[in-house]
């Protein structure tokens, strides 16, 4: 068995964002592992070791420093990994999906490949559809629940109002991985010392040869006005939300 | 005058609350046309033409059911955009709109961007999240038609009364070897939906139970609320994960959001800052959370939650 998972150096959703030159950002802030891939890694791991047999492969577009992110999920288990290199802080869905598509594809076709839903950085949601499309296969996202019947995967997501839907698709698929699909470990020393010795190739995102046609550009980025400290109101319990009770129907007019 | 097309989404033969809104949106870049998946155009016309629906196009592809293959219905919504030339389909960014709309972009090679708070058809441009709602992101998409979701509750439905023109579109699309959906469980449903919900009411790890919520869902029933829960109390087991609000869990953009017993943390507010107004209940005067809300009351949930259903009901 063979995995792919793909992976995303992103900013911790903790680290505050500071916007430089309209469309950038100060990069000097903690990256983490986009939460939703380490989902994906966590089943790809588990499948293979369940298994037995079988390689983990993961594949991160982004800069230099994608290695650490890289080097965190071999320490959850992936075996070794592909880092197209790229400057840019942000690489459209489409030219992402594209990179991804050429690197699995140069390095053996996957029995599964693996990804976040979305990433929490541009929070685009569309790579592994655009990954789909690439490398004709069928995706899924959102999925909180896996499983191969012998050669369907058989995947749940969540809809609205908590239902659940059911989906059977052939294999080898993609699947975008979410909250609820599995507990994600927390690799121990051992592990992470022998994750340093893990190969991590790297490709220039240049030698690729691929254009984006996303059809969209990124025109502005703007920090968003947080709202300053709360009015507390004051008195009796009774006071309190009798006021409130108020305000809300007659102020703000919202109930 | 340009033409903006909107996927009409319906669940239980029902139009989805926050499609009207988003009608409203379109309509700011031509005449709106609605496309409708389920064969019951007919049904819908006479709501959708208060709210300014110019042409209904009833999608139908020999008897094949939309909502059992999603990628025949994203192939049905593309060649919907062709046929009848639309500069742009919005759609909303539910869990099915958002798949929809992604692969209608996928089939028509389009640009794609999902979970809008607004869309500019002056420069087709989009305003979205990046970071955890910490920053906006305006994007322009250079190329024609493009695709986009707008997340619910981002604009308000404006009744704007015309004559629609219902048409039946027939089209070819092949269901060969493709995903299927072969069943849904509706176990964990009955809840009121979080994402269309005009006001919600969360609780926070203080809860301390599942039974706790009884007191949310008191105050909720008079106010016609959702109910949802923090990432630590659906950790703790007090509440399922589609009760979640935030980062991992649902975003939400409701007018009203009263958070008991939440921290106010960074994920939490990915999930619900653009909420119209904000009020937070919590016995710590310190938490991080009344720097972040609108209206503030340092008091017990227990205490302050049964007092605000008893203020309601005057």
């Amino acid at each position: 068995m063979r995995i792919y998972v793909c992976v995303k150096h992103v900013p911790d959703t903790a680290a505050n964002i500071n916007i430089v030159n309209d469309t950038g950002y100060d990069r000097q802030v903690k990256y983490v592992a986009n939460p939703y891939d380490e989902y994906g890694v966590e089943e790809a791991v588990t499948l293979v070791e369940k298994a037995g047999e079988g390689e983990v492969i993961a594949v991160c577009v982004g800069n230099e420093t994608s290695a650490n992110t890289l080097k965190s999920v071999m320490a959850m288990g992936v075996h070794r990994s592909i880092l197209v290199k790229t400057d840019e802080q942000f690489s459209s869905s489409a030219l992402i999906a594209k990179a991804l598509a050429k690197v699995i594809e140069e390095d053996g076709s996957g029995d599964l490949i693996f990804m976040g839903k979305q990433s929490v950085d541009s929070e685009g949601m569309q790579t592994p559809y655009r990954l789909g499309a690439e490398l004709n296969l069928p995706v899924v996202t959102g999925v909180v629940n896996f499983s191969l019947e012998g050669s369907k995967t058989i995947v749940q997501r969540e809809i609205d109002g908590g239902a659940r839907e059911s989906l059977s698709m052939g294999t080898p698929c993609i699947i975008g991985a979410t909250k609820g699909l599995n507990e994600p470990r927390f690799p121990k020393l051992p592990a992470i010392l022998k994750a340093k010795k893990k190969e991590i190739k790297i490709i220039e995102i240049s030698s690729l040869e691929i254009v984006d046609d996303a059809g969209c550009r990124l025109k502005k980025l703007e920090p968003v006005k947080e709202r300053s400290n709360a009015r507390i109101l004051e008195g009796t319990t009774e006071d309190i939300v009798n006021s409130l009770v108020k305000i809300l129907r007659e102020e703000e007019k919202v109930i | 005058m340009s033409k903006i097309g909107v996927f009409i989404e319906t669940a239980d033969q029902k139009i989805k609350k926050s499609v009207l809104g988003i009608i409203f949106a379109a309509s700011r870049g031509g005449d709106v046309v609605g496309f409708v998946l389920d064969g019951l155009a007919s049904k819908y016309k006479k709501s959708l033409e208060e709210y300014g629906v110019t042409e209904l196009v009833n999608l139908t592809a020999s008897g094949i059911e939309f909502s059992k293959y999603p990628e025949a219905a994203g192939e049905a919504l593309a060649q919907g955009v062709k046929a009848f030339g639309v500069a742009a389909l919005l759609g909303v960014s539910s869990p099915i709109g958002n798949d929809l709309l992604a692969r209608t972009a996928i089939a028509l090679k389009a640009p794609l961007a999902l979970d809008c708070m607004d869309v500019d058809f002056t420069d087709n441009s989009v305003k979205k999240s990046h970071f955890s709602g910490k920053a906006i992101a305006t994007i322009e998409m250079t190329a024609s038609p493009f695709v986009c979701g707008i997340r619910p509750n981002s604009f308000d439905a404006v009744q704007k009364p015309v004559t629609c023109n219902l048409i039946d579109h027939n089209l070819t699309v092949s269901t060969e070897g493709a995903i299927t959906i072969t069943s849904v469980d509706k176990k964990g449903s009955g809840q009121k939906d979080l994402t269309e919900a005009n006001v919600i009411i969360t609780g926070g790890r203080p809860i301390g139970s599942s039974e706790n919520f009884a007191l949310l869902e008191d105050c909720a029933k008079i106010l016609d609320a959702a109910v949802g829960a923090s990432r630590a109390a659906v950790d703790s087991g007090y509440a399922p994960h589609s009760m979640q609000v935030g980062q991992t869990g649902k975003i939400v953009s409701p007018k009203l959001y009263i958070g008991c017993g939440l921290s106010g943390s960074v994920q939490h507010f990915a999930g619900m800052k653009t909420s119209k107004v904000i009020v937070a209940i919590n016995t710590d005067k310190d938490a991080p959370i009344f720097s972040k809300s609108d209206y503030g009351i340092i008091g017990d949930l227990f205490e302050v939650v049964p007092a605000l259903t008893k203020a309601l009901q005057k």
